[in-house]
């Protein structure tokens, strides 16, 4: 194979002859057992299940006839560890190290299927085999997230071999102001929770004037619950730095850097493990693929403060200074790091680069919905069947994510919320989840599509204690720099509080209401103009419950605890004395056979337990 | 120069200059407490916001850091500008309830009482005195710790500064009077929200009085390049 004496790719042709060597010397029908080594099966012990099928496969001298691969998140965290077996797609979940020689002898080398490892579907009851048959993967559309599932992202091979870095080549065959003008066309709004475009982005810090430019990919994530970017960046590093190399050489910037947060110590290696392969391979550092462009990309760990998500935070922390924000008079992308035009992407944004330059601005101007084009990676949390990460075309309803995806609500629950695009999103009640998820929708809901965090909760979640709760975690991420965000959400805080404690007065909700106004017209940063948002959208769809808290000291949903008492229905309670064992603070006294129970109220910490133990309704929670 | 037009009156201003800048060399009232000519705008208050009109769209933005520009139309009073404001207001009164500097810029404001709970500080974070000890004395003894609503005024670890001189620029750049310090005898003390300091004064040659921190003079020395002996008179009884 042609190649530069040093191993460096030097034109777009030996790219693919690359390629084509990588792809003939694999065998694309040689089974391959992959399995999952995301966050989420990573702590369910996919780790010891990878190092059983090593084991295994030595051990039966299998090495010719299998391969295993470890992976990025496939998404069904719900259900992880998870396997799949290529080239079928058998899909096999909460698999255990001690299920490996069961895997092995039945489904490797006699070809059948091990029934109790399949995914049985709730909603008919019937096991299923593959993959893609699987409810929560059929309903999506992964672009971006897919490969996660197909590669070893240690592996830039494995990347090549799907045709990784083929927009690389592409753009760099096309005019730099073609390429910003196929992302415009496309229509790529910034996935990192503004939703700005980010072809107009790019254009700005083109034309900005400037000795150099940077290009930041923003790997802050730092919402509760979220974990895209994380298992984009965990999973397929390549395709990040593929769509920042095609966006530096867009913009005219010869500098990168990828932000990313300690907190994710596998982000952090496999995106430098990319790096290095990357540079290697000509396809970072001097002379990219012999086109005369020269891109850098280095990484710096952030400490893990929320704030430093904002982009001018980031930079102050990327420049070695306390991670503030500063006003966004002049735009990052005229004067941002080091006073130099900088842009800055989200991983996701940075991801969606490579698919809009490989398949065309039209291709992918038809998913999605119009102002919102593309998908969408979600996390789906809470009170929800299918947990995990999931992507989605943009204009799909909420019902369609929650029920079709997610599976609905566990236990028979009733759905009651969903708060979506992180902390300072907002809670989006029953009656609208026909919305469809767009950034146009959700902002008019007074919600946003923020990074993509999605949290479902029931009908025994209180939403002044929601409120509170979100309200909270922003008050202890503000940075304190202005005094609209420090002061604003410490009082916001203390109000919630009064009110889950029964101490709520007349006059709370408007002033609530007032505070928040000034908090979004005041606020030097984002953080604190939007944080308003889960204390807005509760009091617009469920006003009802703070009125309860305060004018009627009760908490509907039963969950703040001053405003709870729990009794004995003496006529219901046959004194089985589950309860009695159940109560950690013994207010409970077992009677004697058949005689109900009694509870002492000044024992009594309302943590409930004995109100979950009780099947036959006997606990009486007011 | 720009032609700006701030409350319907027609005003010239350099480029490069803020609102509110532009507002006070043209007599018009911008309430502000974390602004200072002498160091760089910080924004932290809030107070000195106006509503802005640009290409049609108008928004609320910090005078303090947003420049002037051609045909730009600034009003420093609205309705919607007193409502945020005073609600500022409410917030610093309750963090500084017993302060009365607060009080009285309250008061001027329209408010007379917070409807949050009192907490008792002086200091309200605004940075002026970090901002002087390194952008003016060139020293940094002193930084805003923490984040949040733990933020707080002080020394590195909040132990004695190795590197403060004793200046008192701090003090004498406060708005609200939260750092205080005083001349007893022949040392100095400075008062921090969170931590004080003692600095040894230096006894003048020839009259005998205590006039400067020995601190400060040493730094003085050191930096302009001065003769050992340049401060052994106080500034009474030098030539």
């Amino acid at each position: 194979m042609a190649k530069q004496s040093n191993g460096r790719l030097s034109s777009p042709q030996e790219l693919e002859a690359l390629r084509a060597s990588i792809i003939k010397t694999g065998d694309a029908q040689k089974p391959c057992i992959t399995v999952c080594g995301g966050t989420g099966c990573h702590s369910f012990g996919s780790e010891g299940v990878a190092d059983a099928f090593e084991q295994e496969i030595k051990r039966q001298k299998l090495g010719d006839k299998v391969d295993i691969k470890v992976t990025g998140c496939h998404g069904f965290c719900e259900k992880g560890p998870v396997v799949v077996i290529k080239p079928k797609n058998i899909f096999y979940q909460q698999v255990k190290a001690e299920d490996i020689p069961e895997i092995i002898a039945e489904t490797m080398v006699k070809g059948k299927i091990v029934d109790r490892l399949l995914y049985t579907d709730p909603a008919t009851g019937k096991k299923i085999t593959y993959e893609h048959e699987v409810p929560f993967y059929k309903e999506q559309k992964r672009l971006v997230f897919g490969s996660n599932g197909l590669i070893d992202p240690a592996v830039i091979e494995d990347y090549l071999a799907i045709g990784g870095y083929t927009a690389l080549a592409k753009a760099l065959s096309m005019k730099p102001e073609a390429v910003i003008a196929e992302v415009k066309k496309a229509g790529l709004r910034g996935r990192g929770g503004g939703g700005f475009p980010t072809a107009t982005k790019w254009e700005t810090c083109r034309h900005a004037e400037g000795d150099t430019k940077y290009i930041i990919c923003n790997c802050d994530e730092g919402d509760p619950g979220a974990f895209m970017d994380r298992s984009l960046m965990e999973g397929n590093p390549h395709s990040v730095l593929e769509g920042m190399v095609i966006g530096a050489y867009a913009i005219g910037g010869h500098e990168g850097y990828i932000y990313v947060r300690n907190e994710y110590p596998l982000a952090v290696k496999n995106a430098q493990i990319a790096i290095k392969q990357a540079e290697k391979l000509g396809l970072l550092g001097k002379n990219i693929l012999g086109s005369g462009f020269d891109f850098n990309v280095k990484i710096s760990r952030g400490g893990g403060a929320f704030v430093c998500g904002e982009s001018t935070a980031l930079m102050a922390s990327l420049e070695g200074k306390v991670g503030e924000p500063r006003a966004k008079y002049v735009h990052t992308s005229e004067k941002g790091l080091w006073e130099q035009p900088t842009n800055l992407n989200n991983v996701e944004t940075w991801a969606n680069v490579p698919l809009i330059i490989k398949n065309g601005a039209d291709w992918y101007g038809k998913i999605g919905i119009r102002g919102s084009q593309g998908t969408k990676i979600f996390s789906l949390v809470g009170k929800i069947n299918n947990t995990g990460l999931i992507e989605v075309p943009m204009g799909v309803s909420l019902k369609d994510i929650i029920y079709g995806i997610g599976g609905g609500i566990p236990d028979g629950k009733k759905f009651k919320a969903v708060q979506t695009g992180g902390p300072s999103g907002g809670c989006i009640p029953e009656s609208l989840l026909d919305l469809p998820v767009d950034f146009d929708e959700l902002d008019k809901a007074g919600s946003m599509m923020g990074s993509g965090g999605m949290i479902i909760m029931d009908e025994n979640t209180c939403m002044v204690d929601i409120a509170k709760y979100f309200v909270n975690f922003l008050e202890g991420e503000s940075c304190g720099k202005c005094l609209p965000c420090r002061e604003g959400l410490k009082r916001m805080s203390q109000i919630l509080t009064d009110i889950t404690e029964g101490k709520g007065k007349e006059g709370d909700i408007e002033l609530l209401e007032r505070l928040s106004a000034t908090l979004i017209d005041t606020s030097l940063c984002a953080l604190g103009s939007t944080a308003p948002n889960p204390v807005l959208t509760t009091l617009r769809y469920f006003r009802d419950e703070y009125e309860a808290h305060i004018k009627d000291k009760r908490c509907p949903a039963g969950v703040c605890k001053a405003l709870v008492t729990y009794s004995i229905d003496e006529e219901k309670c046959p004194g089985c004395g589950l309860c009695v064992k159940a109560c950690p603070s013994e207010a409970i006294t077992d009677m004697g056979k058949k005689k109900p129970v009694v509870l002492d109220q000044e024992k009594c910490i309302k943590c409930g337990a004995c109100y979950d133990v009780c099947n036959l309704g006997a606990v009486i929670r007011k | 120069m720009v032609k700006l037009i701030i409350n319907g009156q027609e005003i010239q201003a350099e480029e490069g200059t803020t609102i509110l800048e532009a507002a006070q060399d043209n007599n018009i009232y911008i309430p502000s407490l974390c602004h200072h000519e002498e160091v760089t705008a910080y924004g932290a208050c809030r107070l000195c916001l106006v509503e802005v009109t640009k290409n049609g769209r108008e928004r609320l933005v910090a005078s303090c850091l947003y420049e002037v520009a051609e045909g730009l139309k600034v009003k420093t009073d609205s309705e919607r500008i007193t409502a945020n404001r005073k609600m500022l207001m409410e917030l610093l009164l309750a963090r500084c309830p017993n302060n009365k500097a607060v009080q009285d810029l309250a008061r001027k404001l329209g408010v007379e009482k917070t409807s949050f709970k009192l907490d008792d500080n002086d200091c309200m974070l605004c940075a002026l005195c970090v901002r002087v000890c390194q952008e003016v004395v060139g020293v940094s003894a002193i930084s805003l710790v923490n984040r949040g609503v733990d933020r707080a005024l002080a020394t590195p670890y909040f132990e004695d500064s190795n590197v403060c001189i004793g200046c008192g620029s701090c003090a004498y750049v406060c708005p609200v009077d939260a750092i205080k310090f005083e001349d007893v005898g022949d040392t100095r003390h400075i008062y921090w929200p969170n931590n004080k300091m003692e600095f040894k004064l230096k006894k003048c040659s020839n009259c005998g009085r205590y006039f400067a921190p020995q601190a400060q003079l040493d730094y003085i020395i050191k930096k302009a390049g001065l003769a050992p002996d340049a401060f052994d008179k106080c500034p009474d009884c030098r030539d």
